[in-house]
């Protein structure tokens, strides 16, 4: 734009605008980001996580993604989370609910003395030590730098030897033929697959989808680097009292809860 | 007698041998397989010249998914994702064709050379939007181009 612009300088004749509808761009933009970050509930900044230089550099080792649920904030019968999945990484029912894919489900629990219930979103815990990855004969389950986990589909056999060693039920297998794939989630038949942290959008520096759609309604979900002392994230893990799901299994989630 | 038979065996065995010959030249002349017509790309020029491309062309696939994957080092537009995207090829009803007709561009040379494609077993083979004949710029930006483009290097040497 500033190119054009500038080459005739208006000597032409022509207004040279561009510049200024640039301009107006920029702050409509700006404008738009600031907005994203602060409508969004407390303590969810979407776009903080990182410059587009360091996504092009690859998984951080000095960092760990991780995410901590409120289930006092998880609304009982809302399943924002799941269909933001769905929506993002194309997977649905196949009509087929004993094979159905299942990367994120709402679990509803009740005390049976009290009654009491309570709702809340189980994806894959992104430990880290993940069973997945021990029990993997390829080396398809593994952990990333930055501590997401994820099933490699190159070197994937289907074996599902890791859909036994998970201790959430985090994984699913794919029984049929896909065709029109999320270009940025590739799935396919014969694999394994599970939540990704949406990993396409964390590299880009923008946060999960279950996150994104949570924000809009209840807030429930945190998205954040739990290595870093000084995120929103670890500032909330570090007040107040939260629990990793089976944290007597030792394999340490990076997904936390709260009020569980 | 059991002289002339042998005679007449090896005549036979030569004889058919001539004849099987022939028609292999024959054959070839007449039914000559026709090379495949590749679709043009939607845009641009692409990371590499044809040659390098036609010869490299998965190595530098197999070296963009591990470092995408296991390494989250991506560029933007993708890589496989920045081929599918531009070699798109309209199916004449506002789409893009998929894998499953013979006119996509990847199966164009595959079922020529006769070599099964894995790919698209979990990749998409068609782009989420469907390509436009006036997009004059393909939808990868100029960073994955050079970076796609030192590689192809890398590989010719």
């Amino acid at each position: 734009m500033t190119d054009r612009s500038q080459s005739c300088g208006g000597s032409c004749g022509c207004k040279p605008e561009a510049e200024t509808v640039d301009e107006s761009r920029r702050g409509f933009l700006a404008g738009a980001a600031a907005a994203g970050a602060t409508v969004l509930a407390p303590g969810v900044t979407l776009y903080a996580y990182g410059t587009a230089e360091a996504a092009a550099a690859g998984a951080d080792p000095k960092k760990r993604w991780g995410l901590l649920i409120d289930v006092s904030k998880c609304v009982e019968g809302c399943t924002g989370c799941v269909t933001a999945c769905q929506t993002e990484n194309g997977w649905k029912t196949t009509g087929k609910p004993a094979t159905d894919p299942q990367w994120i489900r709402k679990v509803t629990l009740r005390d049976p003395k009290s009654g009491a219930t309570r709702s809340a979103p189980v994806m894959c815990q992104h430990c880290a030590e993940p069973p997945c990855a021990d029990v993997c004969p390829t080396g398809a389950s593994f952990k990333r730098a930055d501590g997401i986990v994820l099933v490699d589909r190159h070197r994937c056999i289907g074996c599902r030897y890791c859909m036994m060693a998970c201790p959430y039920k985090a994984r699913s297998f794919v029984h049929e033929a896909l065709e029109d794939q999320k270009p940025h989630a590739p799935r396919g038949m014969g694999t394994v697959e599970g939540c990704t942290l949406c990993v396409h959008r964390v590299d880009k520096g923008v946060a999960p989808a279950c996150v994104e759609a949570c924000a809009q309604t209840a807030g429930a979900i945190m998205f954040g680097d739990i290595a870093d002392p000084k995120s929103e994230i670890s500032k909330v893990i570090a007040t107040y009292a939260t629990m990793q799901i089976r944290g007597d299994l030792g394999v340490d989630p990076g997904v936390r809860y709260r009020n569980l | 007698m059991s002289e002339r038979s042998s005679l007449e065996r090896l005549l036979l065995v030569v004889s058919l041998l001539v004849m099987t010959v022939l028609a292999g030249i024959i054959g070839a002349h007449a039914g000559e397989v026709p090379l495949p017509a590749v679709p043009k790309a939607t845009a641009g020029s692409c990371v590499a010249p044809p040659e390098v491309m036609r010869r490299s062309h998965m190595s530098m696939l197999q070296h963009g998914r591990d470092l995408s994957v296991r390494q989250g080092e991506r560029i933007d537009g993708g890589r496989l994702t920045g081929c599918v995207n531009c070699h798109a090829v309209s199916d004449g009803k506002g789409g893009a064709v998929t894998v499953s007709s013979p006119q996509h561009f990847c199966r164009a040379c595959h079922d020529y050379a006769a070599v099964k494609i894995d790919c698209f077993e979990c990749h998409a083979s068609r782009p989420e939007q469907a390509p436009k004949a006036s997009d004059a710029s393909p939808d990868v930006p100029a960073s994955a181009h050079a970076a796609l483009a030192d590689y192809a290097k890398e590989i010719a040497r």
